[in-house]
């Protein structure tokens, strides 16, 4: 682990209103590594996730992802949208509600970033977005509209659209979190062999076992902090924090299963 | 009982041609400037700047607040006494009848582009689109779609508008039919054929909207 951090983000700090949703946050993430963000709602991991592609804009501190580090405070100036627009087409994203594209088929949702962004030929886009959608095993799904397909279904396209981009960085914002329970096992599955083969992911999730199972490092944040960090079996399996313990209480320790207090 | 007699509106029947073409051209005028001047209005009432803003704001409240009659007027004969912009009544009435639609159609637009969700431009800003580009691909696309009922609905507004153009005496369907009234001594045939005429183009292009958006909403 002695060379440089994919992505490397250094007090951190954003506030919506007089809401400090961040406060003074420091992550290191391996190339290659899988980092877990858990934490109760309102903890500021999604904000924390958001900052990692400028999606929301930090009110201070850094953020590096590869080769191109942005600083933001006082006496630094926001980059331009052009800027902005070049730094995000390496980094992927996955968001809880899909954002699919309604108006386009299944196929062009995957084709649109190599289109309008990485000027593709059409031929070309199309190749790699027919491989994309076979990878998450929906080659058959091609030429219908996001309308017809299942919660599971449509986030393993959001997955395709994001890796047409052939990102360095995954980040996945609590991608199951709006699947019905029996759907959830399917995207999972896409990003455990995304992790296996190597792909750099930020993961905030409320799904424990799958953390435990497939992130290296986890990070549980409460109030805008990070409370504890480390490898992720040992943060769950031994938590070191009253504030961890308490909030990992409430997930079974192998499922997302309730205590059984309730059944008393 | 009142004997009507249709047959009598046939010698006047180029007239009324002659009327309803500068009527229809008219429309297709005030419709494409209007919304042009909507879409100003609605990128203006949605941008970063302020000012912009601001100046997008005055632009559709005047406009919208005030009587489409007055406008017609007030361009007419007041911009020469205060501006010193003469103006031919064609030309006063297009641009009074296009500042008048644009105020409105800027509130449609506008209106079409916040309802669409907000992680629709996040998805697209994730995947490395500028937001102009965003804006082109992702929102407009699915914007108009919604639009189209209340954009077709005032473009209706806008060609019966027209028929107020006749105050300035520029010689649309409504003022040449006047003259038709004047001379025959028959307005209740003459003004029953004119609004025949506006309805019997209309009702057709309702039709045809209403089926281009069923077509519309099977992608959605």
């Amino acid at each position: 682990m002695s060379e440089t951090p994919k992505i490397e983000i250094r007090s951190l700090r954003k506030s919506f209103g007089s809401n400090e949703v961040l406060k003074n946050i420091n992550l290191d993430v391996a190339k290659g590594g899988v980092v877990a963000l858990i934490g109760p709602s309102g903890s500021g991991k999604s904000t924390l996730l958001r900052c990692i592609n400028l999606l929301v804009v930090p009110d201070g501190g850094s953020v590096r992802v590869g080769d191109t580090r942005f600083s933001f405070g006082d006496g630094t100036k926001l980059p331009d949208v052009k800027t902005l627009a070049k730094f995000r087409a390496t980094t992927g994203m996955v968001f809880q509600h899909f954002n699919l594209f309604p108006h386009m088929t299944t196929l062009q949702n995957v084709m649109e970033g190599p289109v309008t962004v990485r000027r593709m030929a059409r031929a070309d886009a199309e190749t790699l977005a027919r491989a994309q959608l076979a990878k998450v095993g929906l080659a058959e799904k091609a030429d219908q509209y996001p309308a017809t397909l299942s919660g599971g279904q449509k986030q393993r396209v959001a997955i395709a659209r994001a890796l047409a981009m052939e990102p360095d960085v995954m980040l996945f914002d609590e991608a199951t979190s709006a699947l019905d329970p029996e759907l959830v096992g399917e995207v999972l599955s896409v990003m455990q062999r995304l992790a296996s083969e190597g792909m750099t992911m930020v993961i905030v999730t409320h799904e424990i076992a799958f953390a435990r199972e497939v992130a290296d490092r986890l990070i549980f944040m409460r109030d805008g902090i990070v409370i504890e960090e480390g490898p992720a079996r040992q943060v769950i399996d031994n938590p070191q924090e009253a504030a961890t313990r308490a909030f990992l209480g409430h997930f079974h320790r192998t499922g997302a299963l309730p205590p059984a207090n309730a059944a008393s | 009982m009142y004997q009507w007699d249709f047959g009598i509106l046939w010698s006047y029947r180029w007239l009324f041609l002659n009327g309803l073409g500068v009527t229809v051209g008219f429309t297709v005028v005030i419709v494409v400037c209007g919304l042009l001047f909507g879409l100003l209005g609605a990128f203006g009432s949605l941008s970063r700047l302020r000012v912009l803003r601001l100046a997008a704001l005055a632009f559709i409240e005047a406009f919208r607040c005030t009587p489409i009659l007055v406008q017609l007027i007030w361009f007419y004969y007041a911009l020469p006494i205060l501006a010193g912009v003469e103006m031919t009544p064609i030309t006063a009435s297009a641009l009074a009848l296009s500042l008048y639609g644009g105020s409105f159609y800027s509130e449609i637009i506008r209106g079409g582009i916040v309802s669409i969700d907000r992680g629709q431009s996040e998805a697209g800003a994730a995947l490395g689109m500028t937001p102009s580009q965003t804006m082109r691909r992702i929102v407009l696309p699915q914007a108009i779609k919604r639009m189209i009922p209340a954009l077709m609905n005032q473009s209706i507004i806008q060609f019966k508008n027209t028929s107020l153009v006749s105050v300035l005496a520029v010689p649309d369907l409504v003022y040449q039919s006047q003259v038709a009234a004047h001379d025959s001594y028959r307005p209740l045939e003459t003004y029953t054929a004119v609004a025949v005429a506006y309805a019997a183009i209309l009702i057709p292009l309702t039709i045809i909207v209403r089926r281009g958006e069923k077509r519309l909403a099977v992608s959605e």
